[in-house]
């Protein structure tokens, strides 16, 4: 269908909020959400070349079993700043600032967030929060783990470890401002006849991602500054000598960060129920389902904390009490997978770009959802926990599923967003590459781990080797597939296709203004009288508003 | 380079091992068949229904019996799997009775193990097949982890707490011991073995391993010479609780709670004396925070679990039954009973009573058991009580 409009050779709309002011200063000022996305968009792929970086370092030092490339300190503080930089700057801003920042207001017919300047000032807190962190990363690095495990961090680290954490606290606040924003958003400005049950399922899964934001992201501030106080005061929260419980921090660690998981993936569980449907031409198949189960997921989410301390000294009972809940909060991911398999059935499926990484994604978010049954049996668990393979599960479950997602939600709004098609061949087979390039780094680390290899370790036993060798490997092959899009998506600003309003014939209000969009989004304020999905009164040509 | 052999699955040499196998190969297959059959699923549809072939899609709005049938299915899988690794759990938290005991400590970044008769180890650690073992650990400074990927169990080893792991080994062999918990520098270096020898070996090991002397008996000398004897004298009168006969059995604290004397209690009672009053005894002890190190400790542990009665237990209670005269105003706390020359002026025997606790709920016989009064008038709930607050009620 792309090929279809690009003949018609149509020409950029003349009024769009791209071109509507210019300047430093109209970017770096300005409160529309859209250029806001576009700012977080340009932070957050910098910070993901630089997490990048660092996990192609991690790798190639575990091509051979000998620590030969990198010190020690150097390896602990590489896998640090690349858990931090991926987790704190780019997995959870990724898609809900970026993505959900450009279309959640178009896809409801609002002409805005609710809070325009708070949007504005959520980016710049992030910033500074960006500047903090990398403070700590450029004077030396810090090298406590992603997870600040105390006492580690609190009495035996030198390094920047409170400068590490106050940026990973000061974004959070933008993530707060974020949710807030969402939330107020979602409740008062829908469209006119935008009814709770036809909201589009993004606007469900973001909604459900902002409350578990609000909600949790406060404890990781509280965590991150008793931190920063023991350190610096020897208060004696989590120091043992002094009455402490090093244990307590877990628990307060983890209850930000188990929901914070659910953050980075409810998203890409919206993208991917925007893009099957479309690329299906199908209404979703059960939509209850998949909205309601969002906010199961959500819900359970700030219940499973401790199935990360099964084998951290928790008692036997809480143990088990936690293992059942992680068993309840998988169901409503399976519920989810199969209602967009069943959305394909009787469908008729176009294989662009964004279908070929939703299609990827359904796969690996499977493989990465049903490992999280050996880490959710209490039983299996302790043999498994900490070691490679969590690493896998959680890279199946934040690569496979958050970054495939992410990818296909970028491809899919491109158009919408810069008004120019990417090309849809390198397109095509970056995705491929990404697929195969994943699953060659990631599979292996499923069997290094059951086979015992821990997490973290720089130098490692002989026997591993084979099988690092396969996931470095597979590493180059990922890379190659990531950094593609960077240069063709950047090639399309100035040469790609010129879309249209509609390229893939999409329903959603996002669709039906021009693209990019006017600075108010919408000439008219949108009338809705259809269910989202509602691909079957679908006509040729959507026709503009205004 | 490469090793030409390499293995993709771990040894199995402990009792635990097939059992966590076996859950993990079953989960392994519900994974393969769902894996499976989402990807054939996507697979059939990608094919039968692309838009070449079905251009016109039909529109289905859903089905409440599939998404029931989608939901309990899993559901019922994912509560097998539940069941199944907690009584799994169980296992692997509950050693069993006849368990050996060996103390592991962890320090950056290296493992010490002290076996009960006195052999140190560092790194490699000796135990019998066939024999269950509990390990007993704990760390100098951060959170390490003691991973044995062959028995297929692992345990956090804390700072300040004692946590507990237990294998039987199947299998004589040499197998990994990893620190699987991020310790700093050197984490990957904190690595070690773990030599399963049979019975003989062991004993034969055990016997050249070099013992000084066993930690019981080094942990006498710790005990007096930290000045515990002044208190905790054995007497029916002493100021401290009676230590014999302790480890294992339940304690009932000033605040009516009753406790099993485990290894942790007695180190808590050590370092933080009022964390738990024994029932019928005053705040008084001074912490020892700071001047044992972990092998003293553990020393002191030993020979506190060493002390019983030999049978001699229910004389020494029916002997028990004066009551020493109370005198409140010559305690005299923060007295520094570290020092051993404070031996030799013990403190005043009178202050050293089971003071009446007026707030406790408890009914008045129960208050003061055994006190002035016969044995018969305790309740028979509880277990026969003995003056310094220990019961006899077996574990």
């Amino acid at each position: 269908m792309s090929t279809a409009i690009q003949t018609q050779a149509l020409a950029l709309p003349t009024d769009t909020y791209l071109n509507s002011s210019h300047g430093i200063k109209s970017w770096f000022l300005t409160k529309d959400h859209k250029r806001i996305g576009i700012l977080y968009l340009v932070s957050i792929s910098l910070f993901f070349l630089f997490g990048g970086t660092m996990a192609s370092m991690i790798r190639l030092e575990l091509l051979t079993p000998a620590g030969d490339l990198f010190q020690s300190d150097t390896y602990n503080k590489l896998f640090t700043m690349h858990g931090i930089v991926m987790v704190f700057f780019f997995l959870v801003p990724s898609i809900p600032a970026t993505l959900g920042n450009f279309v959640l207001p178009i896809m409801i017919g609002a002409r805005d967030l609710a809070f325009p300047k708070i949007n504005l000032a959520s980016w710049y807190i992030f910033i500074i929060g960006a500047i903090f962190t990398f403070s700590a990363i450029i004077s030396g690095g810090v090298d406590t783990g992603w997870t600040f495990y105390t006492p580690l961090s609190t009495q035996y680290l030198t390094t920047h470890v409170v400068a590490a954490a106050t940026g990973i606290m000061i974004a959070g606040f933008a993530s707060i401002f974020t949710g807030l924003n969402f939330i107020v958003t979602v409740h008062r400005m829908r469209a006119p006849g935008m009814t709770w049950f036809r909201l589009p399922l993004f606007v469900w899964s973001h909604y459900a991602v902002s409350v578990v934001m609000v909600l949790a992201t406060p404890v990781l501030a509280i965590t991150l500054i008793l931190v920063a106080l023991e350190r610096g005061l020897h208060i004696g929260i989590f120091n043992p000598q002094l009455g402490g419980d090093p244990v307590l921090f877990q628990h307060m660690f983890w209850f930000y960060s188990h929901p914070a998981v659910y953050i980075m993936i409810l998203p890409g569980f919206g993208v991917i129920s925007e893009i099957i449907p479309c690329f299906a031409r199908k209404r979703i198949f059960g939509y209850a389902a998949v909205a309601f189960s969002s906010i199961a997921i959500a819900v359970f989410g700030f219940l499973v904390w401790a199935h990360h301390m099964f084998i951290a000294g928790v008692s036997t009972y809480s143990a088990l009490i936690f293992s059942f809940v992680t068993f309840l909060v998988a169901i409503p991911s399976a519920i989810k997978v199969f209602n967009w398999t069943a959305t394909l059935y009787k469908g008729s499926i176009h294989f662009d770009t964004p279908m070929l990484y939703a299609l990827a994604f359904i796969g690996l978010f499977t493989i990465g959802g049903l490992t999280g049954l050996f880490l959710a049996a209490v039983g299996v668990d302790v043999h498994v926990t900490a070691t490679y393979f969590v690493v896998a599960h959680f890279h199946y479950v934040m690569v496979g599923g958050m970054l495939v997602a992410y990818l296909a939600g970028l491809h899919f709004w491109w158009p919408k967003m810069t008004g120019r098609m990417y090309p849809e061949a390198p397109a095509k087979l970056s995705a491929l590459i990404t697929f195969i390039g994943f699953n060659l780094t990631f599979f292996p680390q499923f069997v290094l781990g059951y086979m015992g290899m821990p997490r973290r370790y720089h130098v490692y036993p002989p026997e591993f080797q084979v099988l690092n060798v396969l996931s470095t490997a597979g590493a180059s092959v990922l890379a190659v597939g990531l950094l593609m899009p960077m240069f063709y998506m950047l090639w399309s600003l100035k040469y790609g296709a010129i879309a249209g309003n509609n390229p893939y014939r999409a329903t959603g209000l996002e669709w039906q203004t021009t693209s990019p969009p006017p600075t108010h989004n919408f000439h008219e304020t949108p009338i809705v009288t259809q269910d989202a999905y509602d691909y079957e009164s679908e006509t040729e040509e959507v026709e503009v508003v205004g | 380079m490469l090793p030409r052999y390499f293995p993709v699955f771990p040894e199995s040499a402990s009792t635990l091992s097939p059992r966590v196998d076996a859950l993990y190969f079953f989960i392994l297959a519900v994974t393969i068949f769902f894996t499976t059959l989402v990807a054939l699923l996507i697979l059939v549809f990608a094919i039968k229904y692309r838009k070449e072939k079905h251009p016109v899609p039909t529109q289905i709005e859903g089905s409440i019996p599939l998404e029931i049938f989608w939901t309990l299915v899993p559901l019922g899988i994912a509560m097998v799997i539940f069941a199944w690794g907690a009584i799994l759990f169980f296992q692997e938290t509950h050693p069993p009775k006849s368990s050996m005991n060996i103390y592991g400590i962890g320090k950056q970044w290296m493992w010490k193990f002290e076996h009960p008769g006195g052999q140190r180890e560092i790194n490699n650690l000796h135990v019998p097949v066939g024999r269950p073992v509990r390990m007993t650990l704990i760390s100098q400074d951060v959170i390490h982890d003691f991973f044995v990927p062959a028995f297929r169990t692992q345990m956090d080893v804390l700072p300040g707490r004692y946590t507990q792991v237990w294998f039987e080994a199947t299998k004589a062999g040499t197998y990994h011991l990893f620190c699987n918990q991020y310790c700093g520098t050197k984490h990957s270096g904190m690595i070690g073995t773990v030599t399963a020898m049979p019975h003989d070996d062991y004993q034969q090991w055990l016997r050249g391993a070099g013992a000084f002397g066993s930690l019981a008996t080094e942990g006498q000398k710790v005990f007096a010479s930290m000045g515990c004897p002044t208190c905790h004298t054995g007497a029916d009168n002493a100021r401290g609780p009676n230590l014999y006969n302790l480890y294992g059995r339940m304690v009932r604290t000033a605040d009516n709670r009753t406790l099993v004397a485990d290894e942790s209690y007695i180190r808590e009672s050590i370092l933080n004396p009022s964390a738990k009053i024994v029932y019928g005894f005053q705040n008084i002890m001074p912490t020892f925070q700071g001047q044992l190190n972990e092998d003293e400790m553990i020393q002191l542990i030993e020979y506190v679990k060493s002390l019983t009665y030999n049978g001699q237990l229910l004389q020494l209670q029916t002997n028990s039954q004066q009551e020493p005269p109370v005198n409140l105003d010559k305690i005299q706390k923060g007295v520094d009973v570290t020092n051993p020359g404070t031996n030799e002026t013990p403190m005043p025997r009178t202050s050293a009573v089971p003071v009446q606790q007026e707030a406790l709920p408890a009914s008045p016989n129960e208050q003061r058991p055994a006190q002035n009064a016969p044995k018969q008038s305790a309740p028979k709930q509880n277990a026969p009580a003995r003056p310094n607050g220990l019961t006899v009620e077996q574990r």
